[in-house]
């Protein structure tokens, strides 16, 4: 287990008896249940169709569960929360704002409505838009692309982009929806690392969605394995080497893949 | 398009004009210097009061369609079942020739401004409604959920997600339609009106056969036509840059 021993970690994330189906839809889960503490960082791995991306849709508050109750740092999630982070594929990022205003674009919502609580922390701090933006533009490399539109860019740009855009937001639980899945082998292997670093930089809670089993093994310390619908129960591999910078060099590495592997065989 | 270009265009049918005017030397057909003349020297009177009030019949339509496609073009395009219902209707109504309806209109409504502005209304409004339809329904819902994850509700999508989405399309269909728009304005001007270019025209060349005059409201009319068209060009270069970048 990834927890410390003696000291029981506050549940960031608490699924009960969650039933979900689409409209019209055979069930996707059905009185299941999960539990995400604070800190971890999960992958969910399945093949497509599995319902991966629907969890991780219901954990942003964008779907409702049909049964059962979806639960934020301890509060029922009714709506979108503010100090969640969603990153997806692909499509997230405006065609038409440049890469700087798509950057802007979570703080300029919040100015939008203020520090009302429900679309912004009610502790929202103000200030310059510039002061918050900048460092990440600067971190992320992308002071040379920052006024280009998106199609003008590359791949692994947008997806720093759509990074800066959610961290800039100050998060306390970041969800990525194969967030890397469309990158070439180097730029994919880069942003991993760099998500690895801002994980344990910022003491980010993660949950990560893939159907690549080697992006599983790098970035969750536990893996929850998803089979065919309606999933009832999954199990979960642990996987808690994976901190290293270095893992994907090892042999504990290639065994944990061989595991997952079979896992996903059998689920 | 360049200026450069643009003004030699311009340059190039204004000779044009003078050519045939000399070669058909009647006063049916005054040159160019002409009736620029009469122009400038009729606008600050009758020509630029009839002028402005074709202006505002437009500018009155365009605004009044935009207030109504818009909208009902984002939830055609967004919403499955509301697009079942009505574009079968629209798909009917749309291809319908709207200058047809000007008798039936001016019936019903009679003089003043109100039948002039709702009959370019009607052409404008199905442009304006058929692509804000097909824009809204392109947006991505992923686009949509992103938005939406960094705290956006209703309002804000509209600001940030919608808004700029379709502006694109709003720009399109009235660059597209604003010829037919005036074009159909001068038709219905010819009617129960004693006011507006279209009116200008009929009366100087029909009754009184002032013809410099009436090629000046020729003139007016197409200015009215051309400049309206590059406003609408204008603004979608500058408002959707990102359209036109590579």
């Amino acid at each position: 287990m990834g927890g410390r021993p003696g000291k029981v970690r506050q549940p960031v994330i608490e699924v009960d008896t969650l039933t979900f189906a689409y409209p019209g839809g055979a069930p996707v889960f059905e009185d299941f249940d999960w539990r995400v503490a604070e800190g971890e960082a999960w992958a969910v791995l399945g093949p497509s169709g599995c319902g991966k991306t629907t969890l991780l849709y219901l954990l942003a508050g964008l779907r409702h569960p049909t049964g059962g109750a979806v639960r934020i740092a301890g509060e029922v999630l009714e709506r979108p929360r503010p100090r969640t982070g969603l990153i997806l594929q692909d499509y997230g990022l405006l065609p038409w704002a440049t890469v700087r205003e798509n950057i802007a674009l979570g703080l300029r919502v919040r100015s939008f409505y203020g520090p009302d609580g429900r679309h912004a922390p009610s502790n929202e701090r103000s200030g310059p838009l510039e002061d918050r933006l900048e460092p990440w533009i600067a971190r992320m490399g992308l002071s040379e692309a920052a006024d280009h539109y998106p199609a003008q860019v590359s791949g692994g740009q947008r997806q720093r982009a759509a990074i800066a855009r959610t961290l800039a937001l100050d998060p306390d639980l970041l969800l990525m929806d194969e967030p890397f899945a469309s990158l070439d082998a180097p730029t994919r292997e880069s942003l991993q690392n760099l998500t690895l670093q801002l994980r344990s930089e910022r003491r980010l809670t993660t949950v990560l969605v893939t159907h690549a089993i080697e992006e599983a093994a790098i970035l969750g310390q536990r893996i929850l394995v998803l089979g065919r619908p309606p999933t009832r129960s999954a199990p979960v591999i642990e996987n808690a080497d994976s901190v290293r910078i270095d893992f994907r060099t090892t042999a504990a590495y290639h065994d944990r893949c061989q595991e997952l592997r079979l896992a996903l065989e059998k689920a | 398009m360049r200026r450069g270009a643009l003004a030699l265009a311009a340059l190039g049918l204004l000779l044009a004009w003078q050519l045939l005017a000399w070669g058909v030397h009647r006063p049916l057909l005054p040159g160019p210097f002409v009736v620029f003349q009469t122009f400038a020297v009729e606008l600050p009177g009758e020509l630029g009061a009839n002028l402005a009030v074709s202006l505002w019949r437009v500018l009155a339509s365009i605004a009044l369609a935009l207030l109504l496609a818009v909208p009902l073009g984002l939830v055609m395009g967004q919403s499955e079942r509301v697009n079942r219902v009505v574009s079968p209707v629209i798909y009917l109504l749309h291809p319908i020739p709207k200058v047809v309806f000007v008798p039936i209109i001016l019936l019903f409504f009679g003089i003043g401004d109100f039948p002039k502005i709702f009959i370019i209304f009607l052409i404008l409004f199905f442009q304006v409604l058929v692509l804000v339809r097909d824009q809204a329904a392109a947006i991505r819902p992923e686009l949509v959920d992103s938005v939406r994850s960094l705290g956006a509700g209703r309002r804000a999508l509209f600001r940030f997600v919608y808004f700029p989405a379709t502006l694109p399309a709003v720009l399109t269909a009235l660059r597209q339609s604003i010829g037919t728009a005036v074009a159909v304005l001068y038709v219905a001007e010819l009617f129960a009106t004693q006011r507006g270019l279209g009116y200008y025209i009929y009366v100087n060349g029909s009754t009184f056969f002032d013809y410099p005059k009436m090629y000046a409201g020729v003139l007016a009319m197409s200015l009215l036509g051309v400049l309206l068209y590059f406003a609408a060009d204008g603004m979608h270069r500058r408002l959707c840059a990102w359209q036109f970048t590579t």
